[in-house]
């Protein structure tokens, strides 16, 4: 055994302990489990790279390193701890862009540095792996710079509307592709910058001419870029433990996009070569009606009979941050006997998964909480639904072959006796579908902040006793 | 809706019933509560639920007023069962609104006589056979009572168990149910009998009822003849060849079982004579046939409308034809229900304000006088009830789709295969080994990643964001090489990495932490 085998057989079992990590979040009883198999794989891995390089590299060298895992996990650890879970999306976001920029200065070093001892295809397949590591981690870090920018509402989430924006695209990806061939036959540090500026522009315009409701395709299409450039850099370095990881990572981030887009009944071309309703006429509404208004009482009242209730969050849960009184209205009603269960459709909010996390957040128990395909046979022996802050998931137009949102699986809630929409105004959601389930006979309106309305209905619901005992409290915590 | 805000809302009186041995009443306390709460003012006749054993005070608590049968009769809109005697309709308010079982086709002096009053009639029994309109079904909802009723009623004239037993003092055999017709009162006959433990068969001229029988445990005894299928959810008259056929199934089929259940009806004609006398005559001594039709004239030959009779050879024919009402809570319960459901349909705004749209085909369908004016007969309805030969051409589109895929994917598959080859046949092996790793490596991730709970996709992108911090490796081993570009770069990247090793981790762990099972 020699450091070199040692560090090799280090990155076999690091590979298959992340491997591990990932089957362990099949389930919620094994999750933490899985999490532990990753810090362990990770810890194998970077003890094996550390005892490897550790026999030629200079003082000044060693410090740095040290300096710097310290600096970035200190702020890793500092963000991780400090993050609201409604602001999930932008630290996922962020965290690739990380990843993609690492990404980039790798393939760079591997052109500045690691070229000693190749020699013909060898060192043309080196040249064809710097550009297309560089490319990737490039797009990767400007998309999710923008992607988060987006998510945190420091720019409009509205897509940006370039005259020809396809064009540009496919474009890019035409001019990488003889850049590429033009740097494998003649080397040259001009090129990489030229093929490193494309890529940051390319990355840049890709997901700012992509829409709000479209991110979580966007965030899991920048897991899966993130993971591609961790594997072009794998290549790069000849380490077979980033190749592995990176397949893992990317494979992963292209499922999730897969079931996202499925979710919509939409391919994956059509969701990043633009949004809904740009083709004209698609916000004719078609179906407009007269909606019935009604109040946070009347409310309480057909929740307190119901023997069934399925709450359908969206995105308007979490920009509400209404997640906190739904779980203590949910409490209360189950504390009455009320079977409460929430129904999710896989693109609710800005991330795969957002709306579990943030109920979660809220103490509301996971098995309470199911997917579209699991509730969507039980809408129709529920008593009440309520939707909050969700539009085109439940959506009845989307079984209009007509609608935009033709064939979008959606969750059936107007099969319910009644149906409660927790809505801002009469407003069509991204797709920029009218909603006809506001219109039916079934449906009534909550309008308002969706935390307020459900904080008043929580008044209605519970007895004055507790009012007076939170009125009792008040003076003796000011 | 602002301009009816001020005007008083309808006033809905529930009526007794004024025939003889009906037990039911068209509203029982708790759909007195749904009609409260779509706005009406509702009256109870005082008495009216005594025989279905609702009694005033559950009325009055429910938050009806309790009145006078003039008083009850007086109002806006009058709910009641049975079609309503000439007495009564010379009650009722010019301009009201009655809503009952009517039996419009054969009941034209009522239709006339409402007519002349001004008033307007919504018969329950003439709802059309359409899905949307089945939670108004009266029809349905008493032929189902009145099919469990028929076993009870056979069951107690049978002087036998219905299920087979082994016991100490011999085996018993189950008993062998027949039930002709399966339509609502014969699936419910099916499912009864089924249940007392009997081996039950069943026949109907309309072949795609089999399924519908077999699903209850039944046997489905089929007629071989060619028969067209229903448009509008009931049997229509059958043909001379069938009947034929159907005879000899009879015939066979009166000498094996010991309870004969027939639910053979055509609306608007007398009912189709099924078991004929010499049927009867072949039947064991103790067999017992409940005669479901005998109010139309009876399936059986002897069935006497309203009583039991027994023939020579000792089988036992029951004629009744109050099975309903026999239950009487039950009944009024799904009768309140279905009116509910009536009045949802006609308040739209739940405002205590009638609103019939001719429109709608349910609501045209029902009214047989509106506003003295006679609306009946409606024009036909033309949405089957049966919705087998619809669903075909539906699912034709997808099973042709799915006969194309295979052969899609083949080629699909076979060309990437193709290209995989050509682009590794020519690459160095040092590369084919790297890529053999990275493609086994996709297709473990798939896998494993296509496993994930659907709830835990946000704790698993950020386990991968932490887990492709491994990136890290790659400019460790480029750091203090001497070269200070280089090291500089790999700094940033190291520190870059660091920040998603360990915050991916980090805010991994928390959120799985605030998952809790409850």
């Amino acid at each position: 055994m020699n450091p070199t085998t040692a560090a090799q057989a280090a990155y076999i079992v690091a590979a298959l302990l992340f491997v591990l990590s990932l089957a362990g979040l099949s389930k919620h009883e094994t999750s933490r489990a899985g999490v532990v198999f990753g810090i362990a794989g990770m810890a194998v891995a970077l003890a094996a790279t550390i005892a490897l390089a550790y026999h030629d590299i200079t003082a000044a060298g060693a410090a740095l390193l040290v300096t710097a895992v310290v600096i970035g996990g200190g702020i890793g650890v500092w963000r991780a701890r400090v993050v609201k879970m409604t602001g999930m999306p932008e630290l996922i976001a962020i965290l690739h862009s990380f990843v993609g920029l690492a990404a980039v200065l790798v393939g760079w070093n591997g052109y500045l540095h690691g070229e000693a001892g190749l020699t013909g295809s060898l060192l043309r397949i080196h040249h064809g792996e710097v550009v297309v590591g560089v490319f990737i981690g490039a797009v990767t870090f400007t998309g999710s710079i923008v992607a988060n920018l987006k998510l945190s509402a420091r720019i409009s989430s509205n897509p940006l509307m370039l005259p020809g924006k396809n064009v540009l695209n496919v474009g890019a990806l035409l001019a990488f592709a003889v850049l590429t061939v033009l740097f494998v036959v003649r080397p040259a540090q001009l090129t990489l910058l030229i093929v490193t500026a494309l890529a940051l522009a390319l990355g840049w315009h890709l997901v700012a001419s992509i829409g709000g409701g479209d991110m979580p395709v966007v965030v899991s299409m920048l897991n899966s870029y993130s993971g591609w450039a961790a594997a072009a850099s794998g290549f790069l370095l000849n380490n077979n433990l980033l190749i592995v990881t990176g397949a893992l990572v990317g494979s992963s981030g292209a499922y999730l996009s897969y079931i996202m887009c499925q979710a919509m009944n939409r391919s994956f071309l059509s969701v990043i070569a633009g949004g809904f309703g740009m083709e004209p006429g698609a916000c004719d509404g078609g179906a407009a009606g007269v909606h019935r208004e009604t109040t946070a009482d009347e409310a309480a009242a057909l929740l307190s009979e119901a023997s069934s209730v399925i709450i359908t969050p969206g995105y308007g849960m979490a920009v509400a941050q209404a997640q906190y009184p739904i779980a203590q209205l949910t409490r209360e009603l189950r504390s009455r006997g009320v079977r409460v269960r929430f129904g999710i459709h896989p693109v609710a909010g800005r991330l795969p998964g957002h709306m579990n996390v943030l109920l979660a957040e809220a103490h509301v128990p996971y098995d309470i909480v199911l997917e579209m395909d699991e509730i969507n046979d039980d809408f129709a022996d529920t008593s009440v639904v309520l939707v909050i802050g969700a539009n085109d998931t439940v959506n009845p137009a989307a079984a209009d072959p007509g609608s935009p949102i033709a064939g979008m699986p959606v969750l059936r809630v107007w099969e319910a006796a009644n149906v409660i929409v927790f809505k801002r105004s009469m407003a069509a959601g991204y797709a920029g579908v009218q909603n006809p389930l506001f219109f039916r006979e079934n449906t009534q309106m909550l309008f308002g902040d969706a935390k307020v309305r459900v904080e008043d209905i929580l008044r209605a619901l519970v007895p004055q006793p507790s009012l007076h005992r939170q009125a009792h409290r008040e003076p003796a915590t000011v | 809706m602002d301009q009816q805000l001020d005007s008083e809302p309808l006033r809905l009186g529930v009526v007794a019933e004024g025939a003889a041995g009906e037990t039911r009443v068209a509203a029982t306390p708790a759909t007195i509560r749904q009609l409260i709460g779509l706005g009406y003012e509702v009256v109870v006749e005082s008495g009216a639920g005594a025989r279905a054993s609702f009694t005033d005070d559950s009325y009055s608590d429910a938050g009806a007023k309790i009145v006078s049968q003039r008083d009850g009769w007086n109002s806006d809109i009058v709910i009641k069962v049975n079609p309503p005697a000439a007495a009564e309709i010379d009650q009722l308010q010019p301009g009201a609104v009655l809503i009952g079982l009517f039996d419009p086709a054969r009941n034209a002096t009522g239709v006339d006589r409402i007519a002349q009053r001004g008033a307007t009639v919504l018969a329950m029994d003439a709802v059309p056979r359409i899905s949307r309109a089945q939670s108004l079904d009266v029809l349905s909802s008493m032929a189902n009572i009145a099919g469990y009723r028929a076993v009870v009623e056979a069951a107690h004239a049978f002087g036998r168990f219905l299920a087979g037993q082994v016991t100490a003092a011999g085996k018993v055999a189950p008993a062998k149910v027949l039930v002709a017709g399966a339509g609502v009162a014969g699936l419910a006959a099916i499912g009864t009998a089924k249940s007392l433990g009997a081996v039950v068969r069943a026949t109907d001229p309309r072949p795609e009822v089999a399924e519908q029988v077999r699903s209850l445990g039944g046997e489905f005894l089929a007629i071989d003849f060619e028969q067209q299928a229903s448009t509008d959810g009931y049997a229509k008259a059958t043909s001379a060849g069938y009947d034929r056929r159907a005879a000899e199934v009879y015939a066979k089929q009166a000498a094996e079982v010991d309870i004969v259940i027939t639910t053979a009806l055509i609306p608007g004609r007398p009912a189709p004579r099924l078991l004929t006398a010499e049927h009867v005559a072949a039947m064991k001594p103790g067999s017992v046939i409940v005669d479901m039709a005998a109010a139309q004239g009876g399936n059986v030959a002897g069935s006497v409308a309203g009583t039991t009779t027994v023939t020579p050879n000792g089988v036992t024919i029951i004629g009744y034809t109050d099975l309903p009402a026999r239950l009487p809570a039950q009944s009024s319960q799904l009768y309140g229900t279905n009116v509910v459901n009536l009045m949802k349909l006609l308040t739209p705004g739940k405002d205590g304000r009638l609103v019939l749209d001719f429109a709608d085909e349910v609501q045209r369908g029902l009214t047989v006088v509106r506003d003295g004016e006679v609306t009946w007969p409606p024009p036909p309805v033309q949405v089957s009830a049966t919705p087998a030969a619809q669903a075909a051409p539906a699912v034709a589109g997808p099973a042709a789709k799915a006969e194309r895929n295979p052969m899609r994917t083949y080629t699909l598959v076979g060309a990437a295969a193709a290209a995989l080859f050509l682009l590794t046949a020519f690459a160095p092996s040092a590369f084919l080994g790297n890529f053999t790793v990275f493609l086994l490596a996709v297709v473990i991730g798939y896998y494993v990643v296509g496993k994930v709970h659907h709830a835990l996709h946000t704790p698993l992108m950020s386990v991968t964001n932490a887990i492709s911090g491994i990136i890290v490796v790659g400019a460790l081993l480029q750091i203090g090489k001497g070269n200070a570009i280089v090291t500089g770069l790999s700094f940033v990247a190291i520190l870059l990495a660091s920040i998603n090793i360990l915050g991916g981790f980090a805010v991994t762990r928390r959120m799985l932490s605030m998952f809790s099972k409850g």
